[in-house]
């Protein structure tokens, strides 16, 4: 591994451990700040994925709508109090094209309720497109491939 | 408890005893009278089997069914169950074959569900192998009797059940065909495990009282609040319901709505989205019916929430447990733009939806609340006591229609 390789290595991992702890530690408005003004941000289940079909259980195309669901969860929706804990690992660059990269990251979620109830309520990958942005990497396309088709009573908050 | 033993209260439908979200007896009685017994349940939408030798899984209540395109171009359907010694024959969710091969002994069926072969029939060397008697032709699998409508089609196993239009009703089948009016195409699925019994899930789709008290972003953002127009029509059986809001029409105006809200915690002051695309609405369906719900006993959902048309299959799994299957539809004659609003506008509902998440998880606070009620019942007045199509949404004739369906396929 040459030094340049050794560095983007060590800055995709300081990315997506920034990433898990911001969701983890409920800084939600940040979130947003990890994507590019125009950016597309999805989640979808592996089966939808392998057919190709584009629908989003959430289906953002730019930073304001990730914003704008930020606002949503905090002011307009109601669910029970829970806790997601972000574990994201094997993060693998796919390809480097001019100015960007692509990488895919594997992702499990445990979910914590008030009582204390814990599941695993996710597992999948990232597949992202990730740019440089004033010194800094930015998701330009974020898609989280679920592996279940099936989600346990609502998803709430980010992935 | 024994289910013949549950005495309905005597104002009907306007009470429902808590006993019939739990009890395990009137789960298993549901099973066999409502899921296996003479209604109507959807399968696939037709062009979901284009070819010959497609074929789909799913359920009749519990009961694992195949859906399948037949060599004659039609669509057929069967209990997944093999007729030698109850094995499932198809594993996959879906697929396309031209024989349907039960893995545990081979013995083989063609895409209507007749028996083809039984692997060592003759046994070997004049040894073993089925009796001189065994006829291929009376061991095939379970049949479904199908019917279409809409591009939709359903399924039953009892010989009673009306035609499916008839079932439907001409009043609510009208407006299952305003919604699906071009030739459907999927955009996408997902599922969602809910925690509570089928019917809680049931009665939420044709409560038109609560949508815009407990989804405070349909209240907010203006895309539905019982003060627009709107109402819903229920049939006279209470079998198929639909819903709809006028949102473009305030009957009380724009301060007048605010008013009645106010104080009510669904509406929130000073809010506004950044990025307001997904709450524009194109006129598609030649009228300004803006959300309609429409349901068909016992577990169909046809939804259209501005531009966002989805199906809803609601699956029993026990007493306690529903999986909720959605289906994201636009049409082979949608343009690209068409397209991209449908996909945005489904942020709206689905499990992590803005104004149905929380529909995932209502339905399990009941279930949690009525443990230790079997005695008590719920209280439906809104509107009255009757179950007739009404002019307004703050009502929940439709609630009531269900149980009117209901009752007396159990018995009650």
């Amino acid at each position: 591994m040459t030094p340049a390789e050794l560095t983007r290595r060590l800055e995709l991992d300081a990315l997506y451990t920034d990433y898990a702890h911001c969701l983890d530690d409920d800084r939600l408005e940040e979130w947003p700040n990890f994507f590019v003004e125009s950016c597309y941000y999805r989640i979808t289940t592996a089966e939808n994925f392998e057919a190709g079909l584009p629908l989003g259980l959430v289906y953002l195309t730019s930073r304001a709508m990730l914003v704008d669901r930020m606002m949503a969860l905090r002011k307009a929706n109601i669910y029970e109090p829970q806790r997601y804990r972000h574990l994201i690992g094997a993060i693998k660059v796919q390809a480097e094209q001019e100015g960007g990269l692509s990488v895919v990251a594997n992702l499990l979620v445990v979910r914590t309720m008030q009582d204390g109830t814990m599941s695993v309520f996710a597992a999948g990958r990232y597949l992202d497109q990730l740019v440089r942005l004033d010194g800094a990497w930015r998701f330009a396309h974020k898609e989280v491939v679920l592996d279940s088709r099936q989600v346990d009573t609502l998803l709430a908050m980010p992935l | 408890m024994d289910q013949h033993t549950l005495t309905w209260p005597k104002e009907g439908n306007s009470r429902v005893p808590y006993r019939v979200f739990a009890d395990e007896e009137i789960y298993r009685a549901e099973l066999d009278k409502l899921f296996l017994g003479p209604t109507w349940q959807f399968l696939v939408m037709d062009n979901e089997l284009p070819n010959p030798g497609d074929y789909k899984t799913t359920f009749l209540g519990e009961t694992p069914i195949i859906v399948t395109r037949g060599e004659d171009g039609q669509i057929h359907a069967m209990v997944n169950r093999c007729a030698h010694r109850g094995n499932l024959v198809c594993l996959k969710r879906q697929g396309n074959d031209s024989l349907l091969t039960c893995v545990y002994h081979s013995w083989s069926y063609d895409l209507e569900g007749n028996l083809k072969s039984v692997a060592f029939r003759r046994g070997i060397a004049g040894k073993g192998g089925m009796p001189d008697d065994f006829r291929l032709e009376d061991h095939g699998l379970r049949k479904l009797r199908t019917d279409h409508f809409a591009g939709l089609v359903f399924g039953t196993l009892s010989d009673e059940t009306q035609p499916l239009s008839e079932y439907i009703g001409n009043m609510v089948g009208e407006r299952v065909g305003r919604v699906l009016y071009g030739k459907p195409k999927i955009l996408g699925t997902t599922s969602q495990i809910l925690h509570n019994n089928w019917k809680l899930y049931l009665e939420n789709v044709r409560d038109t009282y609560h949508a815009s008290l407990l989804h405070t972003f349909f209240t907010t953002f203006r895309v539905a609040r019982l003060t627009n127009g709107g109402g819903v029509l229920i049939a006279e059986n209470g079998r198929a319901h639909a819903s709809y809001t006028r949102t473009k029409d305030e009957t009380v105006g724009r301060e007048g709505s605010d008013k009645l809200y106010a104080g009510i915690q669904s509406q929130r002051e000073g809010l506004h989205l950044e990025d307001t695309r997904l709450l524009q609405n194109v006129s598609e369906f030649g009228d300004d019916i803006t959300v309609q719900i429409l349901s068909v006993f016992p577990n169909f959902v046809l939804q259209q929430v501005n531009n966002s048309i989805a199906l809803r299959l609601v699956l029993p799994k026990g007493p306690d447990k529903t999986e909720l299957q959605w289906t994201f539809l636009g049409f082979e004659e949608d343009d690209a733009a068409l397209r991209e609003l449908r996909l945005l506008q489904s942020n709206l509902v689905g499990p992590a939806g803005y104004v149905s998440m929380e529909d995932g998880a209502v339905g399990g606070f009941v279930q949690r609340a009525i443990v230790g009620g079997n005695d008590e019942t719920s209280l439906i007045e809104m509107g009255g006591h009757g179950h007739t199509s009404e002019e307004t949404r703050t009502t929940e004739a439709s609630i009531r229609g269900f149980w009117q369906a209901y009752r007396p396929l159990m018995g009650y």
